[in-house]
């Protein structure tokens, strides 16, 4: 008898993550130096103790984090769900203003090819610059590196909503506007209960590719400006030489990430529908 | 009686692709239509016939010529030419009812939903869709999809209805049902009806008056054949009618042969046959 393919997935899975751990275990092993016999030596090298922590130590970190996330000692020395709640602030603000220009600016590219034609060079031009190069010109001009952390956000998430907003209208089917201009419907009921919901999966789709290109740009820029977030945090225990630590806020950031994409996977398959 | 669609002249030119002239799909198109009428256009792909409805409908513009109903001149689309689409056009994202729904509120947008889901439900129930108004259209069937779209025209209760192609993509079983459907409602709301189709069966169970289109390009109305079956035509007794073989015989030696010729006696520039009625060659 066969398993159903999901079980065989599931432990299929689990034996790699069994394998890795003990692969890591074995790495991280307090080795004898090859180098030299005397252990003093090796002990003075730093050979006895592996650089990379064991899977047991990074546990040991994790619980330490996972025990007090809400704990606020200062600058250097805030909780884990702290970090992670100023992380993904700046994100959903930045994303929600990036939404707020990107999806109207959209939806009038999308119904004027001409309008379409003259922005487009523009579009392909800034698209490319990596959003972190802008944030010399956002400390400058707004001189408070909180918000340019948000401003680089919105920079990275406007491109693909825009891309795909005016994509998903222009190719919203002729003969679903035929129904509506023979119904005489009205241009905002046009746009709302047509075009809109007609868009919305290719929105979505550009949503949610725009919010893994945040989650991507927020810890890079949080490391650049420092002070609050996953991203700061990352570099500040890097600074603390507790690999530990950075490998376990590397776990919450994918995991973070996972969720956000299921999230709006979800939004998606809600606006979804067959032709 | 004055007629109430008037299509005068009616020409559309394409501009030509690279290298090549202006394309005249058809030109000097004139036909009307009055109160009550069913009038069916057949003709050979290609000729114009969804373009010339389109023209009435609104939706196209013709290069000349110019289309009048209840002596006012087509400017644009208007709720009060119902449309049915070649395929369906309905909203995937709603539901059966929500389409017909959709229509109703445009036609009437002070309605409150106690006034409109029973007129869009009592369209459904004309076309035997009740049990079915909460599937989206992916759930249906071509044909529901197909009766969902007829529901959707006839709930505006437009002054006259546009059916393009309709039963196309449809079995021949489905077919049947729902042309017997169409037969009913129309009857009975007295609707004024200008049909495109392939089908001379279909024309003949249906029309009162059947354009016939000479091919494209610079396609015509070669001929107008007048129906001269009675009406209450029913598809079970009609092939029963002395008058039906001549008939059909003569619609489809046209088809096959005579949409030809008018095509070459027109680049010629010889002058077109005028239109005709053979109701002596039907009847004998």
């Amino acid at each position: 008898m066969r398993l159903p393919t999901r079980i065989r997935a599931a432990l299929g899975s689990l034996l790699l993550l069994v394998l890795f751990l003990a692969a890591w275990q074995l790495a991280t092993l307090p080795g004898h130096d090859a180098r030299s016999g005397d252990p003093e030596y090796a002990a003075l090298l730093g050979a006895r103790k592996s650089g990379l922590p064991a899977p047991a130590q990074i546990a040991e970190a994790a619980w330490a984090q996972l025990k007090s996330p809400f704990h606020d000692g200062g600058m250097n020395d805030k909780g884990i769900a702290i970090q992670l709640a100023w992380s993904l602030g700046r994100v959903l603000l930045g994303f929600a203003l990036a939404a707020l220009v990107a999806v109207p600016l959209g939806f009038f590219v999308g119904t004027s090819p001409v309008v379409h034609r003259a922005l487009n060079p523009y579009v392909q031009l800034l698209k490319p610059i990596s959003p972190l190069a802008w944030m010399p010109l956002a400390l400058y001009t707004i001189k408070d590196s909180s918000v340019s952390s948000v401003f680089v956000i919105s920079i990275c998430s406007l491109w693909p909503m825009l891309l795909n907003t005016a994509h998903g209208v222009a190719s919203v089917k002729r003969e679903w506007l035929d129904v509506a201009r023979t119904l005489e419907v009205s241009a905002a009921r046009k746009a709302f209960l047509v075009v809109l919901p007609a868009a919305a999966p290719t929105i979505l789709t550009g949503m949610r590719i725009s919010m893994g290109i945040a989650w991507l740009v927020i810890v890079a820029a949080e490391m650049l400006v420092g002070g609050t977030g996953i991203g700061y945090f990352v570099w500040n225990e890097w600074n603390n030489l507790s690999l530990a630590n950075v490998i376990f806020a590397l776990l919450i950031i994918g995991l973070m990430g996972m969720l956000l994409d299921l999230g709006f996977a979800t939004l998606g398959k809600l606006v979804a529908y067959q032709e | 009686m004055k007629p109430f669609v008037s299509v005068e002249q009616l020409g559309k030119v394409y501009p030509g692709a690279r290298g090549e002239g202006p394309l005249c799909v058809f030109d000097a198109v004139s036909f009307t239509i009055h109160k009550g009428e069913f009038v069916c256009l057949i003709g050979h792909s290609g000729c114009g016939k969804s373009t010339i409805l389109n023209i009435v409908a609104g939706l196209d513009a013709a290069t000349s010529g110019r289309v009048l109903v209840d002596a006012a001149e087509v400017r644009g689309p208007s709720l009060d030419r119902g449309v049915v689409f070649q395929h369906h056009a309905l909203l995937p994202w709603l539901s059966a009812r929500k389409n017909v729904a959709f229509a109703v509120r445009s036609r009437w947008p002070r309605w409150s939903e106690e006034q409109v889901a029973p007129h869009a439900q009592k369209y459904l129930d004309l076309v035997h869709l009740t049990g079915s108004e909460q599937k989206k259209p992916a759930e249906l069937s071509g044909g529901m999809k197909q009766r969902v779209g007829i529901a959707r025209a006839f709930a505006i209760q437009p002054k006259m209805l546009l059916l393009d192609e309709p039963f196309g993509a449809l079995d021949a079983l489905t077919r049947g049902l729902i042309q017997d459907e169409l037969l009913q409602i129309c009857a009975a709301t007295h609707q004024t009806v200008l049909m495109i189709t392939h089908d001379v069966d279909e024309a003949i169970l249906l029309a009162d008056r059947i354009l016939l289109m000479s091919n494209g390009p610079r396609a015509g109305i070669a001929e107008v054949v007048k129906n001269l079956l009675p009406r209450g035509r029913t598809r079970q007794t009609i092939h029963r009618d002395p008058q039906y073989y001549p008939l059909r015989n003569h619609l489809l030696d046209f088809l096959v042969t005579r949409s030809k010729r008018y095509r070459n006696g027109a680049a010629n520039g010889a002058p077109r046959t005028t239109p005709h009625e053979p109701a002596q060659e039907a009847a004998q």
